[in-house]
C-alpha cells in the first residue's frame, strides 16, 4: 500500500496527462465510428437485405482480428502514434455501431414508414423524422457498447505509441512494477464505467417519451 | 377529378395481375368505396393513385394529369392518406402528427397549431389531446386522428384504407357518422377501402365491387342492392342483407297509402268535422281543387276556432312538412321517428299530395320485414 501511494504521489500528474490522452483517443475513435458506422447502417437498410446481411458478417469477421495484429498490420501503413491508434480503435467501434443501427432501423414498424411514406416525406425526412428517432434507443446502446469496448482497447494504443493509460501499464510491464500496472487499469476501468453511465442516461433522455419503459 | 384508364398491375413473381384493367371515373366531391374479398386488390389500387405502386400498365390521371407525370413526393402531400393500421408516429404528439404534412409543406407554428386546434374540434376531442402521446389515446380516438391527419392541409382528394377496420361496432358506428358528416360539409373526394359491406351501404355514392383484380359490379348502394349484377354480387351482399336492407333502397312511393282522407281548403269547418268523424281521424290533410298540398286542419285546431272561423283555410296549419314520393324510406323512416310526428304527407312534383304514410304504415312495414312476409308492398297498400 505503501509503494501504491508512493507511486501515485510521483505518477500523479502524469496519471492525469494519461488519462486525458486516453480518454481523447477513445473519443476520437468512437465520433468516426458513430459518423461512419450510423450513416453506413442506414444505407444498409435501402439495399436488399441478403447483400445488407452479408456486409455485416464480413465486418463481423474483421472484428475477429485480435486487435494487437490490426495495431501491427496498421503500422507500416500508418507509422506510429495518435492516429493510427484512433484509426485502429475506430475500426473496432464499426461493428456495434454499424450492426445497431441497421437493426435498430429495419424494426422501426414498417408501416409508419409507409405512412411518412404516403403523407409525402421524401426519403431523407423519413430517416430523420421517422427512421432515427425511433431507431435511437437501439443505436445509442450500440454506441454504448463500442466506447466501453474502446476505453479498454486503448490501452493498447500505447503499443503503438498512442499514449493513454497503456503507457503506465507498460512501463509496469517493463520495470516489473505492478503498481504501475495497477494505477493504469483502475483509471481506465472507472472510465468505462463513467462513460458507461452516462450513455445510459442519454440513451433514456433520447428515448421518445412514448417509447420509455414505465418501470 | 380523378380516373382510371386500363390501370394493370402485374407484380414481379405473381401469376396473376393483382389488377387487371381497371376503368373508372370518380367524380368531384362523390364518396367510392372498394369492396372485395381479401387480395382482391383494393389496396393496390388505392395506393396506385399516391404512388406507393406504380401502375404496370394503364394511366391514373388526378384533375387531368397523369400520375406518373408529376413529383411523387408533391403528390403525395396533396392527396390526404390514412393507411391501413392507423401509423400514428409513436413519438410525436397528437398535435405533431396532425400536423405533419403542414410541417413538410413549410408552415409556419401557429398556423399549423391553429389548423390543429380546429381539426381537433371537429371530432369533439379537447384540446389538451394536442399534447398527449397517441399511446395515451383508446383505439377510436387514434382513428379519429389518424383521419385529421388526412384532413390536415385540406386535400380535395383523401385516399382511406379501411380506417374503421380494427374497431368494435359500436365504436366504429358512430366514428361512421361523424366521418360522413364531416365528408358532407367539407365537400371531399373519398375512396375509401372496407370489407364491410354494411360500411359500405353506409358511406358510399358509389360502391365499386372488385374480385381477382376486375371490378365486377360499380353503381350506388342502392342499385347494386336491387339489381346485383351477378351470383358473386349476390354472395358478397348476402341475403340476409338483400332482406335487412329493404328500407335502404325501398322508396316512400312504394309503401304509402295512395288514398290519404283529405278536405279542400274552401270546405266549412262542419263538413271537415263530419268528415273526421266518418273516418275516424283526428286530422285531415288540406288541399286546393288540383290535388296540391296546402296544410293540414286536426281537431284542436277546429275546436279553438268554431265560433269566430268558418272555413278550413282560414284555421289550417300551412307548415308543409311532406316528403317526395321518390325519397328513400329509410331517410323518411328515420326523420318520422325523430319528429315524433304519427304521419308525413307524400308528394309528388309542384307540391300534389300522392299519398300519406303513417306509423301503422311503418309498423306493418317493420313487421313483414321481420316476419318475412313477400307481399310487403301490397299490404302497405290498404
Ligand atoms: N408488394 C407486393 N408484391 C407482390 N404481390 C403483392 C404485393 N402487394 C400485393 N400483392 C398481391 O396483390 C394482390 C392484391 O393485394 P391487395 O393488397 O391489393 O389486396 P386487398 O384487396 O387490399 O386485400 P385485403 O382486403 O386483405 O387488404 C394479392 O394477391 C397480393 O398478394
Ligand atoms: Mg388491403
Amino acid at each position: 500500500m505503501q509503494t501504491m501511494m508512493d507511486t501515485l504521489s510521483s505518477y500523479g500528474w502524469d496519471l492525469l496527462n494519461k488519462t486525458g490522452e486516453h480518454l481523447y483517443i477513445s473519443i476520437a475513435a468512437i465520433v468516426l465510428g458513430v459518423l461512419v458506422a450510423v450513416p453506413l447502417g442506414i444505407l444498409l437498410t435501402r439495399i436488399p437485405s441478403k447483400a445488407a446481411d452479408r456486409f455485416i458478417s464480413f465486418v463481423g469477421i474483421l472484428q475477429t482480428v485480435p486487435s494487437l495484429a490490426i495495431l501491427a498490420f496498421l503500422m507500416p501503413f500508418l507509422g506510429v502514434g495518435v492516429v493510427p491508434a484512433i484509426i485502429a480503435l475506430f475500426i473496432y467501434s464499426v461493428l456495434p455501431i454499424l450492426r445497431n443501427t441497421y437493426t435498430g432501423v429495419m424494426e422501426v414498424n414498417t408501416s409508419l414508414k409507409e405512412a411518412g411514406k404516403g403523407m409525402g416525406m421524401s426519403t431523407f425526412e423519413i430517416i430523420r423524422k421517422v427512421e432515427l428517432p425511433l431507431a435511437l434507443p437501439v443505436i445509442m446502446s450500440g454506441i454504448r457498447f463500442a466506447t466501453v469496448y474502446l476505453i479498454g482497447w486503448a490501452t493498447l494504443a500505447a503499443f503503438i505509441g498512442g499514449g493513454g493509460l497503456g503507457d503506465l501499464i507498460f512501463d509496469g510491464l517493463n520495470l516489473y512494477k505492478p503498481e504501475l500496472i495497477v494505477l493504469g487499469t483502475v483509471p481506465a476501468t472507472i472510465l468505462a464505467l463513467i462513460a458507461n453511465g452516462l450513455l445510459s442516461l442519454l440513451e433514456k433522455g433520447l428515448t421518445p417519451k412514448a417509447l420509455r419503459k414505465t418501470v | 377529378m380523378l380516373e382510371f384508364k386500363d390501370v394493370t398491375k402485374q407484380f414481379e413473381g405473381n401469376d396473376y395481375p393483382s389488377v387487371h384493367k381497371l376503368n373508372l371515373k370518380v367524380e368531384r366531391g362523390e364518396f367510392v368505396v372498394f369492396i372485395g374479398p381479401s387480395g382482391c386488390g383494393k389496396t393496390t389500387t388505392m395506393k396506385m393513385i399516391n404512388r406507393l405502386i406504380e401502375p404496370s400498365s394503364g394511366e391514373i390521371l388526378v384533375d387531368g394529369v397523369n400520375v406518373l407525370k408529376q413529383n411523387a413526393v408533391q403528390l403525395r402531400r396533396s392527396i390526404g392518406y390514412v393507411i391501413q393500421q392507423i401509423g400514428l408516429m409513436p413519438h410525436m404528439t397528437v398535435g405533431e402528427n396532425i400536423s405533419l404534412v403542414g410541417s413538410l409543406l413549410k408552415w409556419n407554428k401557429e398556423k399549423q397549431q391553429e389548423r390543429a386546434k380546429e381539426l381537433i374540434s371537429l371530432v369533439d376531442l379537447p384540446e389538451e389531446y394536442l399534447t398527449r402521446y397517441p399511446h395515451e389515446l383508446s383505439g377510436g380516438q387514434q382513428q379519429r386522428i389518424g383521419v385529421l391527419r388526412a384532413l390536415a392541409v385540406n386535400p380535395p382528394l383523401i385516399l382511406m384504407d379501411e380506417p374503421f377496420g380494427a374497431l368494435d361496432p359500436i365504436t366504429r358506428d358512430s366514428l361512421q357518422e361523424e366521418f360522413k358528416k364531416l365528408q358532407r360539409e367539407m365537400d371531399k373526394t373519398i375512396v375509401f377501402v372496407t370489407h364491410d359491406m354494411d360500411e359500405a351501404i353506409k358511406l358510399a355514392d358509389k360502391i365499386v365491387i372488385m374480385n381477382k383484380g376486375e371490378i365486377v359490379q360499380a353503381g350506388t348502394p342502392d342499385d347494386i342492392l336491387r339489381h346485383p349484377a351477378n351470383e358473386f354480387v349476390e354472395d358478397f351482399i348476402g341475403k340476409d342483407r338483400l332482406l335487412e336492407s329493404r328500407p335502404e333502397v325501398t322508396r316512400v312511393e312504394q309503401i304509402m297509402n295512395p288514398n290519404p282522407i283529405t278536405i279542400e281548403e274552401e270546405s266549412s269547418l262542419k263538413e271537415a268535422i263530419q268528415k273526421m268523424h266518418a273516418k275516424r281521424v283526428d286530422s285531415l290533410l288540406v288541399v286546393d281543387e288540383s290535388g296540391i298540398l296546402k296544410g293540414y286542419v286536426d281537431i284542436e285546431m277546429i275546436d279553438s276556432n268554431y265560433k269566430k272561423k268558418n272555413q278550413v283555410y282560414e284555421v289550417m296549419d300551412t307548415a308543409k312538412y311532406a316528403v317526395d314520393k321518390n325519397s328513400l324510406l329509410r331517410d323518411t323512416m328515420y326523420r318520422m321517428l325523430r319528429r315524433g310526428s304519427s304521419y308525413v304527407p307524400v308528394v309528388a312534383e309542384n307540391n300534389k299530395l300522392a299519398g300519406i304514410v303513417t306509423r301503422a304504415t311503418l309498423a306493418d312495414m317493420v313487421y313483414n320485414t321481420i316476419w318475412g312476409d313477400e307481399t310487403t308492398e301490397g299490404s302497405a297498400i290498404e
